[in-house]
């Protein structure tokens, strides 16, 4: 018996099919996974689902009785809870306020304080995780905190199918395999719930089947444990993909970045290592260790407090300014926060830094930078309809080509990459991939130099797979960079939570 | 994932060659957005074109006369200067209270200046640096002290209407007749071949000037960068403190202009002129397109949008409607000309 079936569902914008015949379905005590690239259409199914959108064709029903919202409310109240990526708490309320918010009992229109508590309290413990204080305040907590309070929510509310789009995507190790255990309860309590996630490894752990669409089609799913992760990749991009992480001779140079004994304000508390030309550095580490804090600290975003820091020929700690000219160049992990203004255009974002633009009097020649990023739009292949669209229109993986298009056409020595392919799909990710690699491999017939890059990721197969050697972050400490092939992920994962050899 | 992409990627997802990352580009489907993207940057003035038609129709024939036209480009100087500065504030995603104090202590000063024998050139510029002095302290405040555009400017709007009055001795100031006072007077017959005093084209000419800024030079992009992402700006090495600096000492400058342009209508100094100016000049950024989240505005929209508040408050007074009335009208503009922005960027994001 399904909790919830989804039969055909279609949907069309201005022509272009966007659903195209969709089934899908979880029963109770099932966690389902869809997957599938950015523009397969699984946020569209999740928008007719929670009633964002209407479906043009198709047939939903929840527990055996048709169901169609039409509107987020509507979905709300028929118990289909969806938590997204970007959490929607009211930050500066506690989070009894928040979990109750909406659906406060009251009498005489006073709220009952003590029911709330009760219900607050009821919820939390379901999660276990009776130790968030139903008073605190949800701003004060970490975001994997937030998230629990989020799940809470939803079960406050009576949810009878939770959709996770995302759930672990801002996740440290530690935080996700609380969050498995969260989602393997409410498994057991007979919740159904849909889990969305680019991350294979991930569905394959904590879903019993899958569903994969594609092109706005359900093209296969099944029984998590009778795929391997390159089936389910196959299905997903609709090839082969031979090697996800491709990894030409890469020759070491010179020394293009030494850092010794740094420590910044407040983390990291010290870190050393050597970057060369040549070569992909990676740092693993949970989040909160200090990684992003060490690149900030590095590119002038955040202050030093001691160590020092030999870039190239140049020493002592810079502005992001001097950084750019001394050919160094940072991509934030905060894509859409820090990383790029979203309200301005392709050619406004890799053009940003102008450093060598302008004409004559200082004029500058808006064709002429259309025209080279163009040139960007072309070699890194993002899909827009021009260099003048505004960078909010673009999916994920093309916004993250955009930022690093910027990197490129300053021409830097020295990438600093903090988590490069975070919340892209599989697609735009081996591109970048590729792209990584042929940066530090260089290219002897057109003559670019290797470069030097220093990577940052929570993604272990990633950094296993891209790096040539790998240092690990703990609690602001780094550890000294080893070859890749001395660490696989069990030994990256221990060494990340303090409990490896070299501590 | 936005609709928006899915159109450009409903052919893509499987014509990538792994391991050759060149794609095509894809077709321009482009006329329909170009299209509305004219639509956009015409809006403010297809709605002067609209306010205007409407009062020629309704009102009398008068209102359409050249030497009306003349009056509203004359009234709409002195706020249309200060939303030079002040679209610039917008764009950047600030806010510049202190504009109508800036108007009232440069007109003190210029009236100073000239009772003490100065050259009217000498006065004029000491009216405008003293307006940019003012300007300078506002961005060390904001930059230095880390306080938000509101409170700084909040409270040198207060410091600076004292400083004005303290300087006035909490009079009016009167200055010998200069050619200062021509720069917004009517034009008499003979002088027709002008089409406007000097004022309306110093006027035209600083627009055109801050356009070009805005729109070719680096500080000009730099100001549409930190606007719409003041971290995306730092981690491009933009100096973002020092063009915040820059622009609020251009906007208090103007700010200080339009107080020359205040002092030659009145012809005097007066330390209690220009109360509530500043609301004027945001509400004339604000009808151009500026967004006070920042990042959005034009020059030629606020210019457009100072216009359609003059022809709104000329056109009513010459059909004999009172003053209150013109204020409601105005303020509805004001509700309305966003409202509809925010309606055209909503159809705009989810087409």
């Amino acid at each position: 018996m399904h909790r919830l079936s989804m039969r055909g569902i279609r949907k069309t914008f201005r022509g272009t099919v966007a659903l195209d015949g969709v089934d899908f379905s979880v029963a109770s005590g099932e966690v389902h996974a869809l997957v599938g690239e950015n523009g397969a259409g699984k946020s569209t199914l999740m928008k007719v689902l929670s009633g964002a959108m209407g479906a043009d064709d198709g047939l939903m029903e929840l527990e055996g009785s048709p169901y169609r919202p039409r509107n987020a409310h509507d979905a709300r109240q028929a118990g289909v809870a969806m938590i997204y990526q970007e959490l929607s708490l009211a930050n500066h309320l506690s989070v009894q306020e928040n979990i109750m918010l909406g659906v406060e009992p009251t009498s005489r229109g006073f709220i009952q304080r003590q029911k709330e508590r009760q219900r607050t309290e009821e919820a939390l413990a379901q999660l276990g995780h009776a130790d968030i204080s139903p008073d605190a305040r949800v701003g004060s907590l970490s975001v994997a905190s937030r998230q629990i309070v989020e799940i809470a929510r939803a079960l406050a509310t009576g949810c009878r199918v939770l959709v996770l789009d995302e759930p672990t995507s801002s996740l440290s190790l530690h935080d996700t395999e609380r969050l498995f255990i969260i989602v393997h309860r409410l498994r057991e309590q007979g919740h159904a719930i849909i889990y969305i996630s680019h991350f294979i490894e991930e569905v394959k752990r904590v879903a019993e089947n899958f569903t994969v669409l594609r092109d706005g089609r359900t093209v296969g799913g099944g029984r998590t444990d009778e795929y391997s992760v390159d089936d389910i990749v196959s299905l997903m991009i609709g090839r082969q993909i031979e090697q996800l992480y491709p990894r030409s001779q890469r020759i070491p140079g010179e020394a293009l970045l030494e850092v010794q004994n740094l420590a910044g304000i407040p983390k990291p508390h010290t870190a050393s290592f050597t970057l060369h030309r040549g070569e992909i550095l990676g740092i693993a580490g949970l989040i909160g260790a200090g990684r992003t804090e060490l690149l900030r600290a590095l590119f002038g975003l955040a202050p030093i407090r001691s160590g020092s820091v030999k870039l190239a020929v140049y020493s002592g700690p810079a502005s992001p300014q001097e950084r750019w000219n001394q050919g160094a160049g940072f991509l934030s992990e905060d894509r859409s926060g820090e990383g790029l203004a979203v309200s301005l255009n392709i050619t406004d974002n890799i053009m940003m830094n102008l450093r060598k633009e302008a004409g004559p009097l200082g004029l500058l020649f808006p064709s002429r930078h259309d025209a080279i990023s163009s040139q960007w739009i072309a070699r890194l292949g993002i899909r827009c309809w021009g260099p003048r669209q505004s960078v909010r229109d673009l999916s994920g993986g093309n916004q993250q080509k955009v930022a690093i298009s910027r990197l490129l056409h300053q021409d830097v020595d020295i990438l600093l990459l903090d988590e490069p392919t975070r919340g892209i799909d599989v697609g735009s990710k081996s591109q970048i991939y590729e792209l990584i690699n042929q940066l530090a491999t260089g290219d002897q017939g057109t003559g670019h130099k290797p470069k030097g890059i220093l990577m940052v990721s929570s993604y272990l197969p990633e950094l296993l797979g891209m790096c040539d050697r790998i240092a690990v972050m703990h609690r602001g400490v780094l550890s000294p960079p080893r070859p890749v092939h001395e660490w696989d992920a069990q030994t990256l994962m221990l060494e990340a939570m303090g409990q490896g050899m070299a501590t | 994932m936005g609709c928006p992409n899915a159109d450009a990627g409903g052919n893509g997802t499987g014509d990538g060659n792994v391991s050759n990352p060149e794609i095509r580009l894809s077709p321009i489907p482009e006329s329909r957005r170009t299209w509305r993207g004219a639509l956009n940057r015409f809006a403010p003035a297809l709605g002067l074109v609209m306010v205007f038609g409407l009062f020629a129709a309704l009102g009398p024939p008068s209102f359409s006369s050249s030497h009306n036209l003349e009056t509203i480009a004359r009234q709409t100087a002195i706020v249309g200067i200060a939303a030079l500065g002040m679209t610039l504030v917008i764009i950047l995603g600030g806010i510049d209270l202190s504009v109508g104090s800036i108007v009232a202590l440069g007109t003190v000063v210029i009236a100073g200046s000239l009772q003490a024998g100065v050259n009217p050139v000498v006065a004029a510029l000491a009216g405008i640096v003293v307006g940019a002095a003012c300007g300078l302290v506002n961005g060390f405040l904001i930059t230095r002290l880390r306080v938000v555009p509101f409170i700084v400017t909040l409270g040198t709007l207060l410091v600076v209407r004292g400083a004005a009055k303290g300087f006035a001795h909490e009079q009016k100031i009167d200055a010998p007749l200069t050619w200062l006072n021509e720069l917004l007077a009517a034009l008499s017959p003979e002088q027709s071949w002008r089409l406007a005093p000097a004022g309306v084209w110093i006027m035209g000419v600083l627009a055109l000037l801050v356009a070009v800024m805005l729109y070719y030079t680096k500080l000009g992009r730099h100001i549409f960068a930190i606007g719409s992402n003041e971290q995306t700006a730092r981690l491009c090495g933009v100096a973002v403190n020092r063009v915040k600096v820059i622009v609020y000492t251009i906007s208090a400058g103007f700010a200080g202009m339009a107080g020359l342009m205040q002092f030659s209508r009145l012809t005097v100094g007066d330390p209690t002129v220009a109360v509530g100016l500043e609301l004027d000049v945001i509400a004339a950024v604000v009808i151009g397109g500026g967004s006070l989240s920042g990042g959005e505005g034009s020059i030629l929209g606020s210019i457009v949008g100072a216009l359609i508040m003059t022809v709104i408050r000329s056109g009513c007074s010459q059909m004999g409607l009172p003053n209150w009335v013109q204020e409601i009208v105005t303020g509805s503009i004001i509700v309305v000309a966003v409202a509809l922005d925010r309606l055209r960027s909503r159809m705009h994001a989810g087409a």
